[in-house]
């Protein structure tokens, strides 16, 4: 390929990002399960061809994503929880949702 | 928080209370081959050449025992395969134990013989995942690659119905110097069709692809160019559709890390019931082979076979595995490809470069590589050349 430019992809469509806010209602989709395995004593994602060990932060968060509760009550309810400051929670929240979201391992669920 | 994920290679197959490396743990995960039978008969199929007839094949009573074994030894993930698993008239009533006993469980299919009504009973049943093949961009290609007429259209019917149904989708795309040319193309449809992942798998060259690797091979150039096309569009697609790339090992310099390393975190179960660290190992001759009908338990089986044994860990390693700092990453590469292309399957995989038999059997390929564009397809009598058939 020298001296050639290098090919670029194109395509049909123009995608969109699911772009996470602290009013998204995220929640795990069918292929991505959270659980707890007794055999290994861990927390496990479970996606497709892979096993993914969360981060103790990442399995509370993941636990309270129930597709009904916005990120900005799911913080404000773990800031009560841990006595810590709801900010930082979603902050870190929408960090960490987003991240599963841009691998394809979390769904917002649309309001109405 | 910077990572969501522990990034320790050993974590996963590390038992409870156990503290030092291990050479394997608790199997993650399990393909079963439930049968052989398949409507295509793609020239790269990854079953082995010498198929298991369908007499032979376990009944569901057995798989059944089977599935309820995998979950209480700990596995996490089973991956319902073939052949072409739809072919099974008890599959819907596998994946509902898979799901009853915690299995997440995912169909790998060519959804030729899929039709509506069946794929809504999976769904209902638990399935949690949906790997449809596709052989090209468009149906000339497509279905003259899979040997089976309008397969290509009725692929595309039934990704269409996983998305209506909410299952996700996982698009897998076997590439080779015929189709390299498509791979733009493919990319667009598997967004096309709402694929959260494309799996753009270039052929390795075992078994099947190894009696078509003439037919086969792309060229330098050819990977080079996919390999652009594939960085153009994942930066396009970041958060959209992950694509999964995978070079064959012809153009690579270190070898793969072959299921994870030999008996380490995965195993398959043939048709017939054999337990196989991988699934070509059967092509290993003088290795012998356990099977769910015998008397042993699966946890037995993985714990204490002589061929789960042989090539576990690094201690079986020859120079220069032994003493190079990625024997831990890639464990010696392919077994089945040590065997089929140096004759020992004890030996340094020839994909990595320090192989003594590097140069003599992968510089051959490559220069005996772009001959004949004629398929050998995929059938129970060894092989049909492509000519014939028309």
């Amino acid at each position: 390929m020298s001296g050639e430019e290098a090919p670029v992809w194109r395509p049909s469509v123009t995608p969109t990002r699911a772009v996470v806010t602290r009013d998204s209602r995220p929640r795990l989709p069918r292929h991505v399960v959270l659980r707890h395995d007794p055999a290994r004593d861990r927390w496990l994602i479970l996606v497709p061809e892979r096993v993914l060990i969360p981060e103790p932060t990442a399995v509370v968060l993941l636990q309270e994503a129930d597709g009904q509760r916005t990120v900005a009550e799911i913080a404000a309810h773990l800031a009560q929880t841990y006595a810590a400051d709801a900010a930082v929670i979603e902050a870190d929240a929408i960090e960490m949702f987003q991240d599963m979201s841009d691998r394809g391992f979390l769904t917002l669920v649309s309001e109405g | 928080m910077d990572e969501i994920l522990a990034q320790d290679e050993f974590a996963l197959v590390t038992r409870k209370g156990d503290t030092a490396k291990a050479d394997y743990g608790i199997p993650l995960a399990v393909l079963v081959e439930l049968t052989h039978r398949c409507p295509l008969q793609c020239p790269y199929c990854s079953n082995p050449v010498e198929l298991e007839a369908s007499g032979k094949e376990l009944s569901t009573e057995e798989w059944l025992r089977v599935i309820d074994e995998l979950a209480e030894i700990g596995v996490l993930q089973i991956h319902f395969s073939g052949g072409e698993p739809t072919v099974r008239k008890d599959l819907v009533q596998l994946v509902q134990r898979a799901h009853d006993v915690g299995l997440y469980s995912n169909l790998i299919t060519s959804a030729v013989m899929l039709s509506r009504d069946k794929l809504q009973a999976l769904a209902d049943a638990g399935l949690n995942h949906v790997q449809i093949s596709v052989q090209g961009a468009n149906a000339a290609m497509a279905d003259r690659v899979g040997g089976f007429k309008n397969g290509h259209a009725k692929k595309l019917e039934v990704a269409a119905w996983v998305h209506e149904m909410g299952l996700p989708l996982t698009v897998n795309a076997v590439m080779h110097r015929q189709n390299l040319p498509q791979l733009p193309e493919i990319i667009d449809l598997a967004l096309q069709l709402r694929a959260q992942r494309l799996e753009v798998a270039n052929v390795q060259y075992y078994g099947w692809a190894l009696k078509n690797r003439a037919s086969l091979m792309p060229s330098r150039e050819q990977m080079d160019r996919a390999t652009a096309i594939v960085e153009s569009a994942r930066s396009q697609l970041h958060g959209i559709m992950e694509i999964d790339y995978v070079i064959p090992d012809y153009y690579a310099e270190r070898p793969k890390q072959c299921m994870g390393g030999w008996g380490r975190q995965f195993f398959n179960i043939s048709p017939a019931g054999k337990v196989l660290p991988c699934h070509a190992a059967e092509s290993i001759t003088g290795l012998e082979f356990d099977s769910v009908r015998g008397n042993k338990s699966i946890r037995w089986i993985w714990d204490n076979s002589e061929a789960f044994n042989a090539y576990r860990g690094t201690g079986w390693m020859p120079e220069p595995c032994q003493s190079c700092e990625f024997k831990e990453i890639d464990f010696g590469g392919c077994r089945c490809q040590a065997f089929a292309l140096t004759g020992k399957a004890g030996n340094t995989d020839p994909a990595c470069a320090k192989s003594p038999h590097h140069k003599r059997i992968f510089e051959a390929a490559l220069e005996s590589a772009g001959g004949s564009d004629s398929f050998i397809y995929r059938n129970f009598s060894g092989g049909t050349p492509e000519t014939d058939k028309a």
